[in-house]
């Protein structure tokens, strides 16, 4: 087996992005060509991530880019990048794991609101606990797009689907007020048609150092026509966007919202749809990734360093 | 007195017996303690066999475990000696009855002629029953006189340790040593009054009731000598170590059991090695953030019992189709279902090797004994890393939770540190390429084509690119097939034991591997003695080569397991051989009380089918 180390010596290949090499551009970044249908709210939010990977200029073979089953969840087949897909629902403990098993990547999972709150609810409220450092955009259609509509966790009332055709009868998941509960350090929403507020959640997101969700809804015009357009004011929606703090001491900054608030933020979080845009919530706690490495630098420094040799050998003894 | 369940020549029941002044030598002894869960009987059962690990004697213990939280009852048996102890023995022949309960529980599994003791402040024996010799000593009011009020009755499992030292002519030093090395760290007084009970145990005149004391036979110096002293653990904890030394350094479980304390021992060791285990939300989250780790370019780990392997049964199937390596172990217990969780059973083979959706091939491994926890562990580690796919390891409950001694495996020559192999991927590389078995390609690597791969669970082509084209599908599912046989030819040969061709060949698998010995010595060298030869799986996907030709050589193949027989009257193992060998002569004995095979019911059930 091969075993060298990082270092190895490179041929030409291109060596692109991080400190020194040439910058990460779209056209790097650019895989497969999509196979959503044409108009999918989907396309904006992948044009956008590119955006923000340009922005980080991450190197690129450190870029792990994850999903589980759906449409959206075909995400990472059109970023060349590290990644793939995962079953249905679980993209967040395996894409925790990345992240905890090598600090040195950069690790953004994907999905669906059925992915993410439905089959995954359960992980979700787990993985916002645990807090390990990564990223989740949800593209949330409120419909199964992939399976080709049925309800989804975040139908409306009223929804007519395939498995509702007198229309859903549920309660619908709130996300934000879901991932405010679940203790998410940083949690955001955006609108798949406003590129430049969805590009700078998503940026955000990625800065920051702990578990970081954005929920971006995206139309599926295939199942779920025009199901955003009361957020969108180009179909003459309203769009509610949070204006945050800025701690200038104006008598306008007192309305504004303080995202280290939680209170706040469950106040925003459960307004009626479509609601509001930006970010909800946003404070630094601990990391797992953190709270391990220390647990771990504590627990060697108490045996020295000593080799896996060494500590098995001195296990073995008291073994006799 | 000679154990009837010793089958090492000359320890036969009945055969002569050394007696040397008032001390009657023996070859080994079954003791069963039988008492409630908190009064620390295991621990006087893991003193015992500690201390024959150090006194290079074999030991091999059993235990039951009430299912409910605290307390109930409870017993450890612990069978030790100087022959080669492969069972811990279809009777006892010492029974310590701590309560009435425990007496009349355990008094059957006491056999004709050997010792009753019991706590005359809690049991009455029946009068009328004598074929036990009964020894009443006041276990309890006599720990209490020695420790003294505030002990009250804590140390009686002490006091009783004593007294066994006394019986067996244990070596007090080495006791004492141990009981210090265990309790020291519950401070100086907790010391003190363990050895008051002790002593107290030990000066006890149990002589006079007993009529005489014991001595094990000394060791003959024929067998081979071992280059490196006896280590005393159980299955779980041996399974651990082997992990360890393989380099698994990270991994995720939810607790089950008998399964967790394998995962409380990782989460406490491995960050001395610099690695971490998760306690993950569910048994999914736990197989997918160890695929996780995986993929980020560790060998990873995850496990859990019946019922947990079942929800790791889709993510296992990514595992297989994405060519992921990943250590999955099971401890099977009583099933279906929550079953019966602290009992044995081999039940899960079918759902290990079928469990999943779609064809999904995979390398399913079983250890022999305790020893062997720590080398399956390796060979696992080995055949994941080598061939890039899921490896699930079938232990099971008995093996798990029973102690034996065995030799301390050279560390210096089997330990391996976890390198992260990060060399660029060459332009030509493919992840899946038809008959190649390539490592996964962990992020961080730099792909010299400047095209990054996709891991994933669709169907797909050398490439790594989705596919639903039926020519991909089948040569793919036929790429993961002859990776799996690919993994037969890197396996060692068969070993058989006993007779190498005639009348039986018996075949099992995990922890069944003792009491088939046995029972093999017994069927070869009885009044009618038969050929008879053993071969214990441990490479139950796929099998190491040759397996029909040794059917060939014999009239039957009895395969002994501990699950049900059917609805053709064949156990999970059996049904497997006959539909791979299609050999009519393989045929079943199996059973499901919870409770590992007695010697007598597979001798029993080999006989059965020789003169059917
Ligand atoms: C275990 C399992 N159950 C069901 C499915 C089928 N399935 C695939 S995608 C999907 C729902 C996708 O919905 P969503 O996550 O909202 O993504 P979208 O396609 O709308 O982007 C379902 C039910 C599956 N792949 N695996
Ligand atoms: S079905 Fe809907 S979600 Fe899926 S690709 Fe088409 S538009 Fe997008």
């Amino acid at each position: 087996m091969s075993s060298a180390p990082v270092s190895a010596p490179l041929a030409e290949a291109p060596a692109i992005g991080g400190p020194g090499r040439a910058p990460l551009a779209k056209k790097t970044l650019v895989s497969d060509h999509p196979t959503w249908c044409p108009g999918c709210g989907d396309f904006a939010v992948l044009a956008s991530f590119y955006r923000v990977l340009e922005k980080l200029n991450y190197p690129q073979e450190n870029i792990v880019t994850f999903a589980g089953i759906g449409c959206s969840s075909r995400f990472p087949y059109f970023v060349n990048s590290h990644g793939g897909h995962f079953i249905h629902g679980r993209s967040l403990p395996f894409a925790a794991a990345i992240s905890l098993g090598r600090d040195d990547l950069h690790v953004f999972a994907f999905g669906g609101d059925g992915d993410g709150f439905s089959i995954g609810g359960n992980h979700l409220f787990h993985a916002a606990r645990k807090n390990t450092k990564m990223t989740y955009v949800i593209m949330d259609n409120s419909v199964y797009g992939l399976t080709k509509k049925q309800t989804s966790p975040t139908s409306p009332v009223g929804f007519k689907s395939k498995t509702d055709p007198w229309g859903a009868m549920e309660q619908p998941v709130n996300p934000m007020k879901t991932l405010l509960t679940a203790g998410a350090t940083f949690v955001a929403r955006s609108h798949a048609t406003q590129v430049n507020h969805m590009t700078e959640m998503m940026l955000r997101a990625a800065q920051h150092d702990g578990f970081s969700v954005v929920e971006i809804l995206s139309e599926c015009v295939e199942f779920n026509e025009g199901a955003f357009d009361a957020a969108n004011p180009r179909k003459g929606g309203k769009w509610q966007q949070i204006e945050l703090k800025k701690n200038d001491g104006t008598p306008e900054d007192a309305a504004r919202h303080d995202p280290t608030d939680e209170f706040s933020a469950m106040k925003l979080a459960l307004a009626d749809a479509p609601g509001y845009f930006g970010v909800f919530y946003e404070v630094n706690r601990p990391t797992k990734n953190k709270l391990e490495r220390d647990l771990i630098a504590r627990t060697r420094e108490k045996t020295k360093g000593a080799s896996a040799l060494q500590l098995l050998e001195s296990t073995f003894v008291k073994m006799r | 007195m000679v154990s009837p369940n010793s089958s090492t020549p000359g320890g036969q029941p009945g055969s002569a017996v050394a007696s040397s002044a008032d001390k009657t030598t023996i070859p080994d002894v079954v003791i069963r303690l039988a008492g409630n869960s908190q009064d620390g009987i295991q621990s006087v059962g893991g003193f015992l066999a500690r201390l024959a690990g150090r006194s290079d004697q074999d030991v091999m213990t059993y235990m039951t475990i009430p299912a409910t939280i605290s307390g109930g009852p409870s017993i450890f048996q612990v069978r030790m000696g100087t022959g080669d102890i492969l069972s811990s023995g279809d009777q006892a022949d010492f029974l310590v009855a701590f309560y009435q309960h425990s007496y009349e529980s355990h008094i059957s599994a006491l056999r004709p002629g050997g010792v009753l003791i019991y706590d005359t402040d809690h049991v009455k024996p029946n009068p009328e029953d004598r074929r036990f010799t009964n020894v009443g000593i006041p276990i309890t009011s006599a720990t209490v006189e020695a420790v003294g009020g505030t002990g009250k009755d804590k140390g009686k499992n002490i006091f009783v340790l004593g007294l066994i030292a006394r019986i067996f002519d244990l070596d007090v030093p080495k006791l004492s040593q141990l009981i210090k090395e265990r309790l020291g760290g519950r401070g100086e007084e907790a010391v003190r009054n363990a050895m008051m009970a002790f002593d107290a145990g030990y000066a006890h005149p149990v002589e006079n009731l007993l009529g005489h004391l014991y001595r094990f036979a000394r060791a003959t110096s024929t067998g081979a000598t071992t280059s490196r002293p006896a280590v005393t653990m159980d299955g779980n904890t041996a399974m651990v170590y082997g992990l360890l030394a393989a380099g698994v350094r990270y991994g995720a479980a939810y607790p089950i059991t008998p399964w967790s304390s394998i995962m409380e021992m990782l989460r406490t060791e491995l960050p001395k090695y610099g690695g971490l285990f998760v306690q993950a939300e569910d048994e999914i989250a736990a197989v997918s953030h160890a695929l996780g780790f995986a993929y980020s370019g560790h060998l990873s780990v995850t496990g859990s019992s019946g019922p947990g392997l079942s929800l790791k049964m889709e993510a296992l199937g990514w595992g297989s189709m994405a060519e992921i390596p990943l250590i999955c172990i099971n401890v099977q217990r009583g099933g279906p279902s929550t079953g019966m969780p602290t009992s044995v059973e081999q039940s899960d083979l079918l759902q290990a090797l079928y469990g999943s959706h779609g064809d999904t091939p995979r390398v399913v491994l079983a250890p022999k004994d305790v020893e062997d926890c720590f080398y399956i562990a390796m060979e696992a580690a080995r055949i994941a890393k080598e061939f890039s796919t899921p490896v699930i390891i079938l232990t099971d409950q008995a093996l798990a939770t029973r102690i034996e001694a065995f030799e301390e495996p050279d560390l210096k020559a089997l330990v391996k540190e976890p390198v992260l192999d990060l060399t660029p991927a060459p332009v030509d590389y493919k992840p899946y390429p038809l008959e190649k078995w390539p490592k996964h390609v962990p992020p961080g690597t730099r792909m010299l084509s400047g095209k990054y791969p996709t891991v994933t669970g669709l169907e797909h082509d050398e490439a790594g690119h989705p596919s639903a084209s039926p020519v991909v599908h089948a040569k793919m599912n036929a790429r993961r097939r002859e990776k799996i046989k690919a993994v037969a030819a890197t396996l060692p040969a068969h070993e058989i034991y006993g007779d190498q061709s005639g009348d039986a060949l018996v075949i099992g698998w995990c922890s069944t591997y003792g009491p088939i010995r046995e029972a093999v010595n017994q069927l070869r060298s009885g009044d009618q003695p038969i050929k008879v030869g053993q071969l214990h799986l441990r490479h139950l996907a796929p099998f190491a080569p040759g397996l029909a030709e040794i059917f060939a050589r014999y009239k039957k193949v009895v395969v002994c397991e501990i699950n049900d027989e059917g609805l053709h009257g064949y156990g999970q193992l059996a049904m497997l051989l006959r539909g791979a060998f299609a050999n009519p002569s393989i045929v079943s004995v199996t059973k499901t009380d919870g409770l590992t095979f007695k010697v007598r019911e597979i001798v029993a059930g080999v006989q059965k089918h020789l003169s059917a």
